[in-house]
């Protein structure tokens, strides 16, 4: 049914385009959260106090949180220059480290849920704060996936090398995406608190 | 396979195709009935299972329109009580919207044409594509089913506070439905922007490329935009619903307003995802049933851009009657009304292509005529409300509804049409039949007029839209409107038939019965598996018809033989 010489064209021709597409998505994805963002604005351009009496933010937590989010935008990045030298112990290396400290990032948001001492339904902030926050926190949690689905996967011999990594780097970009998205919610729901 | 006969002046052999195309019998052509109610991932498949599922929620969406307007029969509420009446409206409108436009007119129309006219195998993503499908059936069934907890009764709008009060399961329900259709639209319209720029024939120039995929190509990026935004819109209401937080709760500390917003930031675009791809039906089917090249080629495939763009930026006209401040009407008016001119870019290019064209009055021809007609009507009431001080009066009148009625029944239910009598010979191999199409034809005409026409005069009179109760004043005119609907569901009855018995028992149609010159056309009826045996090799225009020395694509040699 098929011929062979065009599946083989659209084996290589399929690395592009995969990678294009997700970052279609992506494009789509920070979209979403400019509806949030937007909602979050609105809200705080229109209240004389904001953050509101009661529900303050704090800061030290997400700032270190922060902190070992972007530098594992740099840590994932040395696992895909691992893969292009088909070193596939150091990528599974620098991606075990990225899974780590992706799982730490959640951990400390967990605690920052739990030690702020308001909830979702306080109010219009505390309503803005977790569903931004928690959107975010969904998506580490779906880049984690990939990555240990990325993990799972190198085990398999020959399964990477250097001129087939299409997972790797598509675990890659994602991770940077939802660290992107962080640096702008930080930004807008911590940093601009201060002012 | 039978003959096609070709016009006497068959193309020099140099404008032939340097790559013949060929068609062997020693692997499987064509899919079985069965395959099309299973998983597939075949684009011309998926865009069949698009159109057929579409067709059923049409009927379904229908039904409950012609419960509305025989309810409207007589002014008090004795069909259906209000709530049910409220029920059926909204579902009426998100039905038609989201389950029968918006999935038969890309999903259906750009899956099945879009790889074929760019000379791809398939989609993209093949699999992702027939995910992106298999999320709307059960969209259509959580709308359903949503009857059983009332049925969500907020309008296709889901204002609220509105909506956070009545049947909230059943909102829920709506929610998460429109979540699904959403999704199912996001992860398509990125198949599409990618099959597109990434998947064309190499030897296809950009000003080669059909306006029916220029069209596509627009939309998918408005769809990529704007859909995630409601979305997010929709997450927060679901959140205010289900847990207790307060968006949208102005005694909690929210504001309605911003639903608004980011309800018509994608709602706007969403009309413009409906009809430009049927913009791109008729920059198809008019120049080939007309015998001329399209006029303005680069004019039509630059207005879909340019109304993709600037329709991201008059979503508040919606809202003039929502606190809008002054400035904002101003503006937002004005961003309206640029939108017409791209629009009548195109309409003016397909006006100056029937000039003096050998019209062939096919059914297909006559649902495009249809549509420009009917398309203008709708977009001239469009351009009086555009104006801010005309909205305020005839805002939530029936005045609104005559004009979005005009827009998208007979913009782009004419047009699916159309495109149903023209490209039903590629899918399925075999003619519909003529006759039928004009029945079909007449009654849509005469049953769209009757319905949609007198409603002006109902809104400008003021009777507000969205109630099972009305003054007797207004009874006459109603009544016409009632009588119009029936009609038009009528219409349906030929048009069902003759899709059934053409379907298995209609005359052969060959290659290519309309003498069309672009791609889809130079492949088998219905096209085998992986579309061509060898690629396509693209030597001319796609709409280089009528010149001295025409060129018609390459017959398949069984058929030149």
């Amino acid at each position: 049914m098929t011929i062979a010489t065009t599946s083989e064209h659209h084996e290589e021709h399929h690395q592009d385009l995969r990678v294009w597409g997700l970052l279609t998505f992506l494009v789509s994805e920070s979209l979403m959260f400019g509806g949030f963002f937007a909602t979050y604005l609105f809200f705080r351009g229109s209240s004389p106090v904001w953050p509101p009496e009661g529900t303050e933010v704090e800061l030290l937590l997400p700032t270190i949180n922060t902190i070992i989010l972007v530098s594992s935008s740099f840590v994932i990045h040395f696992g895909d220059s691992a893969i292009k030298k088909n070193d596939v112990k150091g990528m599974q290396r620098w991606y075990t480290v990225t899974a780590i400290m992706g799982a730490i990032f959640l951990l400390g948001q967990a605690y920052e849920y739990m030690t702020l001492g308001y909830g979702l339904t306080t109010n219009v902030f505390a309503n803005c704060f977790y569903l931004m926050t928690g959107f975010h926190g969904l998506h580490v949690f779906v880049g984690l996936l990939l990555i240990l689905g990325v993990l799972r996967r190198s085990r398999r011999p020959g399964h990477y090398s250097a001129t087939k990594h299409i997972g790797i780097e598509m675990a890659e970009i994602y991770w940077h995406f939802v660290d992107i998205i962080w640096i702008v919610l930080f930004t807008l729901v911590y940093i601009l608190t201060l002012f | 396979m039978t003959q096609v006969e070709f016009p006497p002046n068959t193309p020099p052999e140099k404008n032939k195709p340097q790559t013949p195309v060929v068609a062997h019998s020693s692997h499987p052509q064509a899919w079985k009935w069965y395959d099309y109610f299973t998983f597939n991932i075949d684009h011309k498949v998926i865009g069949i299972q698009y159109l057929v599922t579409a067709f059923v929620f049409y009927l379904i969406g229908g039904l409950m329109a012609m419960a509305i307007r025989v309810e409207l029969a007589t002014p008090e509420a004795d069909l259906l009580d209000p709530n049910l009446y409220n029920a059926f409206m909204t579902n009426h409108g998100t039905i038609m919207i989201f389950l029968w436009i918006v999935p038969s007119a890309i999903g259906g129309f750009g899956n099945f044409l879009v790889p074929l006219m760019v000379g791809a195998r398939d989609m993209a993503f093949p699999k992702l594509n027939a995910i992106a499908f298999w999320l709307n059936p059960p969209a259509g069934a959580l709308l359903l089913g949503s009857f059983i907890f009332g049925g969500s009764q907020s309008g296709w709008t889901a204002y609220p506070p509105l909506s956070l009060v009545t049947a909230p399961i059943a909102q829920t329900m709506w929610i998460l439905a429109i979540v699904l259709v959403g999704t199912s639209s996001i992860l398509g319209s990125l198949n599409f922007v990618i099959t597109i720029l990434m998947m064309k024939v190499p030897s296809m120039k950009w000003d080669q490329l059909p306006l029916f995929c220029w069209a596509i190509l627009a939309t998918s990026v408005l769809a990529l935009v704007s859909t995630p935004v409601l979305a997010a819109g929709l997450i927060l209401l679901l959140f205010d619903l289900n847990f207790g937080t307060s968006f949208f709760k102005p005694d909690a500390g929210g504001n309605v307003v911003i639903y608004q917003h980011l309800f018509w930031f994608y709602s706007h675009p969403a009309v413009y995802l409906m009809i430009l791809p049927i913009f791109g039906i008729m920059s198809e089917v008019i120049p080939v049933h007309a015998r001329k090249p399209i006029f303005g080629y680069k004019a039509i495939a630059y207005s879909s851009l340019a109304i993709c763009v600037v329709g991201l930026f008059v979503w508040v006209h919606h809202m003039f009657t929502s606190g809008t401040p002054g400035w904002m009407r101003m503006f937002f008016t004005i961003s309206t009304l640029i939108v017409a001119v791209p629009t009548g870019v195109k309409i003016f290019g397909w006006v100056a292509t029937l000039w003096g064209g050998k019209i062939r009055f096919t059914s297909a021809m006559l649902f495009a005529i249809g549509l420009l007609s009917m398309f203008v009507m709708g977009g001239l009431s469009g351009v009086t409300m555009g104006t801010a001080p005309f909205d305020v009066h005839v805002h939530d009148t029936y005045y609104v509804v005559a004009h979005f009625h005009y827009v998208l029944f007979g913009g782009s239910v004419f047009g699916i049409y159309a495109g149903i009598y023209h490209w039903f010979p590629k899918m399925t191999g075999r003619m519909l039949n003529e006759t039928w199409g004009r029945i079909h034809f007449a009654l849509t005409l005469i049953g769209t007029n009757l319905t949609f026409l007198p409603m002006h005069e109902l809104g400008l009179q003021g009777m507000p839209r969205r109630v099972a109760m009305y003054d007797p004043q207004f009874i006459d005119l109603n009544q016409i409107c009632t009588v119009g609907s029936i009609i038009l569901g009528l219409s349906v009855i030929p048009f069902t038939i003759n899709i059934i018995y053409s379907w298995s028992k209609g005359k052969l149609a060959g290659d290519n019965p309309w003498q069309a010159l672009t791609l889809e056309w130079t492949t088998s009826s219905p096209p085998s598996i992986e579309n061509w045996e060898v690629l396509p090799v693209v030597t001319h225009g796609p709409y280089d018809y009528g010149h001295s020395n025409e060129v018609q694509p390459a017959a398949t040699p069984e058929v030149s033989a």
